[in-house]
């Protein structure tokens, strides 16, 4: 994927809030401190596969060029190995800004389609809002049949590897006072994070769009 | 017998079940026992920060607030995602006032109260820090010598609230693992990424971290390779044909350290699940030659 050197960036394309937007959430704030050193796309072990390094999201978040962030794959293939976190020579949690911004691709439904990574997060989400844990091969099966369900056939060796080892869990996992957990986030739909996150930020459901 | 509150994590009755049959018996050889938490619930991992950060905090929480119940001072935590996400949420509760607040909200809400000073702590750190290596080499029963390891401790584990162990060239499992006689190979991989979900949901780029660490154990030398996390062991284990068509055969085990420890301390393999495993490790008579 090659990067986006030379091309022309027009003003009408800012957001000018969105900096700092993304820079009020705990966890984000040193995101006007950076030097653009590049350390962050050195370290990273992904950056070869993203159309744009770490260092260049940063810069992108700072001038306010929303759309390109958020449409980014970059966001998506942070692993969260946090390299780039504890290298960074002006303390930027780099990793929790990617978190941030892959919330609100999430939220505006701004992703690639048939892209897996979102949807399984959701998925994920989803399991664990509903059953207090998470079985791993379900979830994988879900994520497959909701995105590129083709692929799945792939994992027919590995799966039948792991049945066979006693790796492949046969029932649902699940907490016994999931009504308890459901109360818990309730009070955080009650509290409606806004006091937290800046710009509209709505209770969160589930999506489908853009995994089909 | 030390008793620590023990939060298993979802992997460790799944997939990395493994971890949970070796490290159990291991510890408490060393006279440590771990009570379970009750009804723990998932930690949330990566995927629930990228979808809500302080939900993902306020469903930690609750774990944090059943283990400050059980009167014990400290919680486990083996895999570290779970470690790194239960730490995490203690640092936002000291240092965010803000998402504090809406935690001790909703754990109000269900009679449950957390101050996010409890201690959670990876196996690895209590076995070096608290038990002590020389506890470690009294209870070996069959040394390990001549067989090298490649120390791999995968990312979470040290970054970014750790503090047992250095950022980028951590040593105590390298410790450990000498304990136990193994040759421990120079491994200047061993906190670099995985691939985490990625070998699953984006193979091209995952499954090419797990092959870099896997071709870098080999070349340096490496029977086997140590983790302290199911995830890591998951994809370097899982994805061996995969990775061979792609890039070409790289087989080496991948086993839990608790394994490894288990193996010195005389217990016997089945019981330490070594059979779960997708490429078995060699017997140890042909790797140490005693």
């Amino acid at each position: 994927m090659k990067t986006k050197i030379g091309t022309v960036q027009y003003e009408s394309e800012r957001v000018e809030a969105f900096a700092d937007e993304i820079r009020n959430v705990p966890g984000c704030e040193e995101l006007r401190s950076c030097i653009q050193c590049g350390t962050c796309s050195g370290v990273c072990p992904l950056s070869i596969y993203m159309d744009y390094s770490p260092r260049q999201i940063i810069g992108m978040v700072r001038s306010g060029l929303k759309d390109k962030v958020l449409r980014s794959r970059t966001i998506w293939l942070c692993a969260s190995c946090y390299a780039c976190a504890v290298e960074c020579p002006k303390k930027i949690r780099i990793t929790d800004i990617m978190y941030q911004l892959k919330q609100r691709a999430i939220r505006e439904r701004i992703y690639p389609r048939f892209f897996p990574i979102p949807v399984l997060a959701q998925e994920f989400n989803k399991m664990a809002r509903s059953r207090g844990r998470v079985t791993e091969n379900v979830l994988a099966a879900v994520m497959f049949l909701k995105t590129t369900w083709w692929s799945a056939f792939g994992m027919w060796r590995l799966g039948l590897g792991l049945v066979m080892r006693g790796r492949f869990p046969f029932h649902l996992e699940s907490i016994k006072r999931k009504d308890e957990l459901k109360r818990m986030l309730k009070t955080v739909d009650d509290v409606t994070s806004n006091t937290l996150h800046a710009s509209g930020r709505r209770p969160f459901k589930p999506i489908r769009e853009g995994s089909k | 017998m030390t008793t620590y509150s023990y939060f298993p994590g979802c992997s460790l009755k799944g997939t990395g079940r493994a971890y949970e049959e070796s490290l159990l018996p291991v510890l408490r050889a060393l006279d440590v026992e771990l009570e379970e938490l009750d009804d723990w619930n998932c930690c949330g991992a990566t995927a629930y920060m990228a979808v809500d950060e302080v939900r993902a905090c306020v469903i930690a929480s609750r774990n944090l607030a059943l283990a400050e119940r059980t009167g014990h001072k400290e919680l486990i935590a083996p895999c570290n995602a779970c470690y790194l996400v239960l730490n995490k949420t203690e640092h936002y509760m000291r240092e965010s006032p803000s998402v504090n607040g809406v935690i001790q909200n909703a754990l109000k809400e269900a009679g449950l109260a957390s101050s996010g000073n409890l201690p959670v702590r990876h196996p690895l750190d209590v076995l070096v820090n608290t038990v002590g290596l020389d506890a470690v080499r009294r209870r070996v029963r069959r040394s390990l010598k001549g067989l090298k390891v490649a120390p791999y401790y995968g990312c979470q584990i040290v970054r970014p609230y750790s503090t047992f162990d250095d950022q980028f060239n951590p040593t105590t499992m390298d410790r450990l693992l000498e304990a136990l006689g193994c040759t421990v190979v120079t491994f200047p991989l061993k906190t670099r990424c995985c691939g985490g979900s990625l070998t699953g949901t984006l193979p091209e780029a995952g499954l090419h971290c797990s092959h870099v660490i896997l071709k870098e154990a080999l070349r340096r030398g490496a029977d086997v390779i140590a983790t302290v996390c199911p995830l890591c062991q998951f994809n370097l284990d899982s994805y061996h044909d995969k990775i061979a068509a792609k890039w070409g055969a790289t087989r080496i085990p991948t086993v839990y350290f608790t394994q490894l420890m288990g193996l010195a301390f005389g217990m016997n393999e089945r019981e330490l699940g070594l059979h779960r495993g997708f490429i078995p490790m060699k017997p140890l008579e042909t790797s140490s030659p005693e």
